[in-house]
Order: C-alpha cells, then structure tokens, then sequence
C-alpha cells in the first residue's frame, strides 16, 4: 500500500531529474556532435561512429593555442595584480584608522554595483590614452583595483584575532610581515574564494576583451570562440561544438574535480 | 607630540596601502562615471570638428530615438519575464538539492555547471538548438507537427529565445544561495512544526519562505542588475535583431559606441544605465542597512 505522500515525493524525484536533465541537455548535446561526424548532429544512433575529426578541424582553423596562451596570461595577471592591490588595500580598510576612511570605502563600494563592464565606452578613451589598446594589460588592468576582492578580504582580515597581531608586534615585526604572516596565511580561504571567482570570470568575460583587442595575439578565448562561431565562418556544428568543448573543458574540468570549493566560493561570493 | 607622530605615520602608511587600488579604481570607475556624465552634454567630436558644449542636446535626441525606447522596454520584458522564473526554479532546485534525492550530487551538479560555462560557448549551443530545419527545436516541433520557423529570425520569438537561454544560464546560480540559506535554517525547526501536525507545503510557506526572504531580495536585486549587465549573448545569437527586437540597453551602448562611433551618445545612453543600476544599489544598501539594524 502506497501512501499519498509517497507517490508526491516519487513524482517529485523525477521532476528534479527531468529538471537536471534538461539542464544538463546543451552540454551532453554539444559533447555528441563534436565526437560525431556532421551526419549524426540530430540523429542520435547509439552505434554511430566516433571522431576526433571535429577536433582536428577546429584545432586547425583557429589559433586556439594563442587563444588559450592569452585567456591563460590574462587570468593569472589580473589575479595577480588583484591578490596584490586588494590584500593591501583590504589591511589598510580592517587595521588601520585614518582620515576619510569611511568615505573611501563608500566609494570602493561604489564598484561593487557599478563595475567597469558597463562603463565600456570612456573605459575605451582611457585605455587608448595609456596606449594599451589591443594588449592583454589593457584589458585585465580596469578590473586590478577589485573592490569586490577588497570587500572579501577586508571581512577576512577583521575576524583574525588582535591578539595574534600584538603577539608578533612584541616580537618586533613590523607592520609588513604582520600582514604577510599573520593576515594573508589565516585569510587563506578566503583567497581560495576569490581566486575561483575570479578565474571563472575572467575566463567567461567577453564585453571589454571583445572592445579592447583587435588581434590574434590579445584575443582571449571568448573572443576567438565568438569569431569562430559566427554564421559567416562557414564552420559546421560539429567543429564548432568541438571548439567550444576545447574552450570550456579546462574551467570545466577544473570545476567536476573541485565542485565543492567552486560552489562553496560562489557562494561566499555573494553571501556580503 | 610622541603619539602624534605615531598616528601620522599610520595614516601615511594607510593610504600608502590603499594608493594602488584606488588610482586603478578611480581610472576605470569613478572617472568614467564623472566622465561619462560630463560627455554626455558635449558632442562628439569628429574629423576637423572639436567637441563642443550641446548642453541636453544629446538627451532630446535619446528622447526621440525610436531605438533606445526599443531596447529600453526589451530590457525591462527581458529582466522581468527572467527574473521571476530563474528565481523560483532556483528556490525549486535549492529545495530538491537540499531534500533526500536519490543521486543529489549528480542533480546537483547538472543544475550549476550552466552557471560556470561562458556565454559565448552556450551561445554558440543554443544558436544551433534555435536553427531553423536542422535545429534540435525544430526537429522536436516537426515530432509534433508544429511547423519549421525562423526562432532567432523573427521579431516576435527573437528575445524570448534569449529568455529562455538566460533562465537556463542563472537558475542554477541563484540555486546556491537558497541552498546556503537553506542549511541555515535549524532542523529542529521543521521538527517541531511536524510534532504540532504542519504539513510539508505549510512549513513552506509559513517558515521557510520568510526564512529566505533576505536571500530572495539579495537574488532579485543582482538577477536584475546581471540583466542590464550581461548582453554577451545578444553577439552570438542575434546581434540585437531582427530590427532591434532582442537589442538589450548595454547591446546598443556597444554598437552606437563602437560601430558609429557616436562617443557622445554612447555616454547618454551609459547614463541611463548608471541610473538604473544606481537604483538598485541604493535598494540593496537600504536592504543591508536593515539587516544591520535587526540582527
């Protein structure tokens, strides 16, 4: 004897896999066509043959290589420049007490809700200015001054212990290695965070790059995908299925391998 | 005179610390904002002719483009005919994931990995999903003898395919909150609503719903602000057409700004934005205030 609530909590189970399926359709769709030929792209025969072919192709029409040596050197300066900027302007936000302390950090809040995707047009004038047009500088360095990444840190910063600050003070160091190894080793997670965020980000943006760079050798990945994928590049569906794989599966991997740190970052991401 | 000095010192050293980041703050958001404001009353300047002061000039001339008025209200049909279903599939997803499902890890991952893929990759997946005749939607419409149609060439379909693609992209995004918000709620709360005889659904709706109302709140102010915020999609799959039915506010600051190079223009339009983002910014800090006022 089945009871009411059971058949609600069956139907339920299979509306959340219904769901997921659904969601995870594009990928598992896209993953067909590339390892099929152009033949199977909506004909799902389970005895179809496999092919790396639509890789070899995709491979071969764009400069995917310089692609991924781009988005590669773009990501890590800009978390470089970032981890750098943040973590001292977060310390200067959670231990120090000076004049116009408040109004600044109203003003690094500002970022948060208007970051410099949406100011793409005087963002434009000023890189030209600084000559740094179509280079890979030019387009991580708007994002270097984080507020998003001094909001973060600050918060980590100020829940580590005062105490342990004093302690190393009495020992004699000075305000530099007390950040160094008091501040930055216990803000570690937080770092971890901020790092998966930002990588994601700046691996996925498109609107600034897509302004910014006009040439092979700055294009990063999604820039090159969005040319790449474009009616008039006369590729097929396979190949371009395949390019797209070839430019989501290091993040992705990245991600089935190391889910929980990804949501958990996410989510402190947001959690303000 | 001693202390003095030392608190000096301290302030130099602060600002000393905060100096790198605000100047690249400051040139990349402060400045535009103020520059892009000031812009907005000059004209642009072209070969052989300086800008020169128009005063509102440039904001009659927004007031009569029949385009801005277009991807104006398509942004708004687009942020709330998304909005409201990306955020109760999230709630939906939150509470399954949450819940005893058998293979939760697997659904769970299926709802998220959207949320970590580019725009431009899924866009280059779904341009194909919305392709006429060999298009996987057309070929499910053929199953049910619904005919062949133009989903990304016709004025009327063009932005809700982009709907679609964009509930698809943030559902599983919002899903994490809830699910944080969710395991925040103690168990012995649902326990002893059981004890007294609450059913599942009234739970749900008399405690857990109000439990999640500041998560709800933080969700629908950023899915509102992705919305003006996000248009990387709009290259792919439409480049804002047919005849601007699926252009989006930030899609069209794009083109006036990098296709007719109309630099002056392109800041009004950018001022609109900032006005409406600015909205939301100051609902959300009303909102923190609250919570910093309550808790």
């Amino acid at each position: 004897m089945i009871r009411e609530s059971d058949w609600g909590h069956v139907l339920e189970v299979v509306a959340a896999w219904l769901l997921a399926f659904l969601w995870a359709a594009p990928l598992l769709y896209a993953t067909w066509a590339a390892f099929h030929p152009m033949d199977f792209v909506s004909r799902f025969d389970l005895l179809a043959p496999l092919t790396l072919d639509n890789f070899r192709s995709a491979w071969n029409v764009a400069p995917f290589a310089r692609y991924f040596l781009n988005t590669f050197m773009l990501v890590c300066m800009t978390l470089t420049g970032q981890i750098i900027l943040c973590t001292l302007a977060a310390y200067a936000f959670a231990r120090f007490d000076f004049p116009g302390k408040e109004t600044a950090f109203i003003l690094v809040l500002i970022q948060i809700m208007i970051m410099p995707d949406v100011l793409i047009v005087q963002n434009y004038l000023t890189t030209s200015k600084l000559g740094l047009v179509d280079t890979i500088l030019g387009i991580g360095l708007p994002y270097m001054g984080s507020a998003f990444g001094i909001f973060l840190l600050r918060q980590a910063f100020k829940q580590v212990p005062k105490e342990l600050e004093d302690a190393a003070r009495v020992e004699g160091a000075g305000w530099f290695s007390i950040l160094l190894k008091v501040y930055v080793p216990l803000a570690r997670p937080t770092y971890l965070a901020y790092g998966l965020v930002s990588v994601s980000y700046h691996w996925n943006n498109f609107l600034w790059p897509v302004v910014i760079t006009n040439s092979t050798t700055t294009r990063p990945l999604t820039v090159g995908l969005s040319i790449f994928g474009a009616p008039e590049s006369g590729v097929n569906f396979s190949v371009i299925s395949a390019g797209t794989l070839l430019a989501v599966s290091p993040l992705l991997i990245a991600f089935l391998l190391f889910q929980r740190q990804f949501v958990q970052s996410f989510m402190r991401s947001g959690i303000k | 005179m001693m202390r003095l000095d030392f608190k000096t010192t301290r302030w130099v050293y602060a600002w000393l610390l905060l100096l790198p980041a605000s100047v690249l703050m400051v040139a990349f958001t402060h400045y535009p904002i103020v520059g892009g404001i000031f812009s907005s009353f000059f004209s642009t300047p072209r070969q052989g002719r300086p800008s020169r002061f128009v005063g509102l000039d440039n904001y009659a001339y927004m007031a009569n483009d029949p385009v801005f008025w277009q991807v104006l209200k398509n942004n708004f049909i687009y942020a709330f005919g998304t909005i409201p279903v990306s955020v109760c599939l999230a709630l939906l997803m939150a509470v399954w994931v949450n819940g005893k499902l058998p293979g939760r890890a697997v659904v769970r991952t299926a709802y998220f990995t959207p949320t970590i893929l580019p725009m431009i990759a899924v866009a280059n997946i779904w341009l194909f999903f919305y392709t006429p005749q060999i298009g996987i939607l057309d070929n499910l419409c053929g199953l049910l003898g619904i005919p062949s149609h133009s989903w990304l060439g016709d004025p009327r379909t063009a932005l809700g395919c982009m709907m679609v693609l964009a509930v698809w992209k943030d559902a599983g995004f919002f899903m994490i909150f809830y699910l944080a918000a969710l395991q925040g709620i103690p168990p012995e709360l649902e326990e002893a609503a059981f004890i007294e005889g609450a059913g599942r659904w009234y739970f749900f709706r008399r405690v857990t719903l109000p439990l999640l109302m500041p998560t709800t709140l933080f969700v629908l102010v950023n899915s509102t602000i992705n919305s003006f915020k996000l248009v990387d999609h709009i290259f792919i799959l439409t480049k804002g057409g047919p005849d601007n039915a699926s252009s989006l506010l930030l899609y069209y600051i794009y083109e006036v700004a990098f296709g007719f190079w109309d630099t002056a223009y392109a800041s009004t339009l950018t001022v609109v934005l900032l006005f409406i983002l600015g909205a939301l910014a100051v609902t959300q800090f009303r909102y923190i205030e609250k919570r910093v006022h309550y808790q």
